[in-house]
């Protein structure tokens, strides 16, 4: 399926969920979805027999730098082999993202790596701690405005 | 947890001297400093006396900010070298997978001759990275020879990318729209030369290792992955093919010049127990050496013999405000860079989907129920590099 019946198949099942579809996007199109649904769109897209997304490529976290965070889905379906980005966008005070863990296992690691790097947490998963930060790290480090801390355990952080 | 109750329930309670057994759960930690975990990797093991219940790896120990030095470069360039240090055991892998991403976002398209030159040194790569995988499983279950056979036949390829480009573990050698050198005059002749030489030492490594009764009885049935755990893991590369999955990014997603050669994909079979475990991850690797001779082959004899290497790398590169993933096969599997950019000269955001990282994770899944020393087999098997997981 193209992106564009993609995106018009989703938007006929959910309705305002799906904020707005960019098919002229350098390089590829995407579809933006709504940070509170990310699950029941990924549950949608992996068990209908037409789209069948069953892989997860690629979570990545995005620091916009203006006042907003986001989360970018990649996926692809090993059967009909297209592919589809989705992409979330949140505020930077109340950073919160639904968890497709349960669609897809290995966001897992990827939505820890996204907390630990850019301080995204992601409701209903399972286990969101630091992955490869120390557990008591402070602020994430990938967030434009990071400020490395002074000492760690007293020693010296920047070098 | 009911995993727990059950097998102490199912075991015997008495012990050979007819006395009673009361058993409890231990925690173990297998590394950060492990022999067999290959690197700094901390596996927190809860044990009911040798099965394991519980498995939880711990990572981040070779944590070297990857992804917050690409957002300080001036340049997209300048990106590769630390790019060749996050595999450092497939560095040409990872040079062509940031290379083929940024390409793809300023939509250049590269000289014949310098997709010939990628196709020849990844090929050559994936050969060296799997024998040090397959040398160093043997090692973890117990047989040394083999170890020094795989490093052995190693040495003459990284003897060949030193011919090329000086350096012979970190190579900075394909760049955004090239390379950095065009091969020696001789280069090719070496090349073919290894091919005839390393032919034979496939069945060598057989003979020793993928038959010997010993290591079939420490891989075979261990650490089952059925396919549609794998796919849901996100696994790739060997791991999901050794489920038996027929799946190879160069054949499915084709990139460079690969659907020009004719290869087969390796896919596990479940020869010697069951599909999808250790054996299979292993065998799949074997495999996979014979079908990179096979696309070495081609490659070398139809290179194209003139072009400059040079001719299509952009003085500066500024690429439109947007964002790319691209993915490439490298000997772990799936790996893919999603790079923005914001129109200035260097990437607002470069983020790694790393393939050992996503094969690491499903290592809780399919330990459960094993004895320590199966763990060590599962670990190998997986064949994880730190520096690439842990970024």
């Amino acid at each position: 399926m193209t992106p564009q019946e993609i995106h018009d198949q989703l938007k006929l099942k959910f309705g305002d969920a799906i904020l707005e579809f960019k098919p002229d996007a350098v390089v590829d199109p995407y579809i933006q979805i709504a940070p509170d649904r990310p699950k029941d769109v990924g549950l949608y897209l992996r068990d209908d027999p037409a789209l069948e997304f069953d892989f997860l490529m690629c979570l990545s976290s995005v620091d916009y730098n203006d006042g907003n965070l986001g989360v970018v889905y990649h996926l692809n379906s090993l059967k009909h082999e297209h592919k589809i980005t989705l992409k979330v966008r949140v505020s930077k005070d109340a950073p919160e993202v639904q968890s497709v863990e349960l669609v897809w296992k290995s966001a897992n690691w990827h939505e820890r790596e996204a907390y630990d790097m850019m301080g995204i947490r992601f409701t209903a998963h399972g286990d969101l701690r630091r992955i490869l930060c120390p557990d008591d790290w402070e602020g994430h480090p990938l967030r434009k405005d990071y400020q490395v801390q002074e000492f760690y355990h007293g020693i010296k952080v920047p070098y | 947890m009911p995993e727990t109750k059950e097998t102490l329930e199912t075991r015997p309670p008495v012990t050979s001297t007819g006395k009673t057994l009361r058993t409890e759960e231990m925690v173990l930690n297998m590394g950060p400093q492990h022999p067999s975990t290959h690197g700094v990797l901390r596996l927190e093991l809860v044990v009911d006396g040798e099965i394991i219940v519980d498995v939880t790896p711990h990572i981040g120990y070779l944590h070297r900010c990857f992804e917050k030095h690409s957002e300080a470069m001036t340049n997209y360039q300048q990106v590769i070298p630390y790019a060749d240090r996050m595999d450092y055991l497939a560095s040409m892998s990872m040079d062509l997978g940031y290379a083929v991403a940024v390409e793809k976002l300023l939509g250049i398209k590269v000289p014949e001759r310098v997709e010939y030159i990628r196709v020849i040194m990844v090929e050559f790569q994936r050969i060296a990275s799997h024998l040090i995988a397959l040398g160093t499983y043997g090692l973890d279950v117990g047989a040394f020879t083999p170890f020094l056979f795989c490093f052995r036949d190693r040495e003459r390829i990284l003897d060949l990318f030193e011919m090329t480009c000086g350096a012979r573990l970190l190579y900075n050698y394909i760049w955004v729209g090239g390379l950095s050198h065009d091969l020696p005059l001789t280069f090719i002749d070496k090349a073919k030369e290894f091919c005839e030489y390393f032919k034979p030492k496939i069945k060598e490594l057989n003979d020793l290792l993928s038959y010997n009764e010993i290591f079939i009885k420490r891989t075979a049935h261990i650490g089952v992955l059925p396919a549609e755990v794998a796919i849901n893991y996100g696994c790739s590369g060997p791991m999901l093919r050794g489920s038996g999955v027929n799946r190879d990014l160069r054949r499915n997603d084709p990139y460079s010049i690969y659907p020009d050669f004719e290869f087969d994909v390796a896919v596990g079979k479940g020869e010697m127990g069951t599909v999808g475990d250790c054996w299979d991850r292993y065998f799949v690797r074997v495999r996979e050496m014979v079908q990179s001779v096979r696309i070495l082959e081609q490659a070398l004899e139809r290179i194209p013999k003139e072009g400059d290497v040079q001719s299509a790398v952009p003085k500066r590169i500024r690429p439109p405000i947007g964002d790319v993933y691209a993915r490439t096969e490298s000997p772990r599997g799936e790996l893919g860079f999603y790079i923005i950019s914001d129109g200035s000269v260097s990437p607002y955001r470069v983020k790694v989907r790393s393939p050992a990282f996503v094969n690491l994770s499903v290592i809780p899944e399919i330990s459960k129920g094993c004895m320590i020393a199966d763990m060590v087999a599962i670990v190998g098997s997986v064949d994880i590099v730190l520096g690439e997981v842990d970024r």
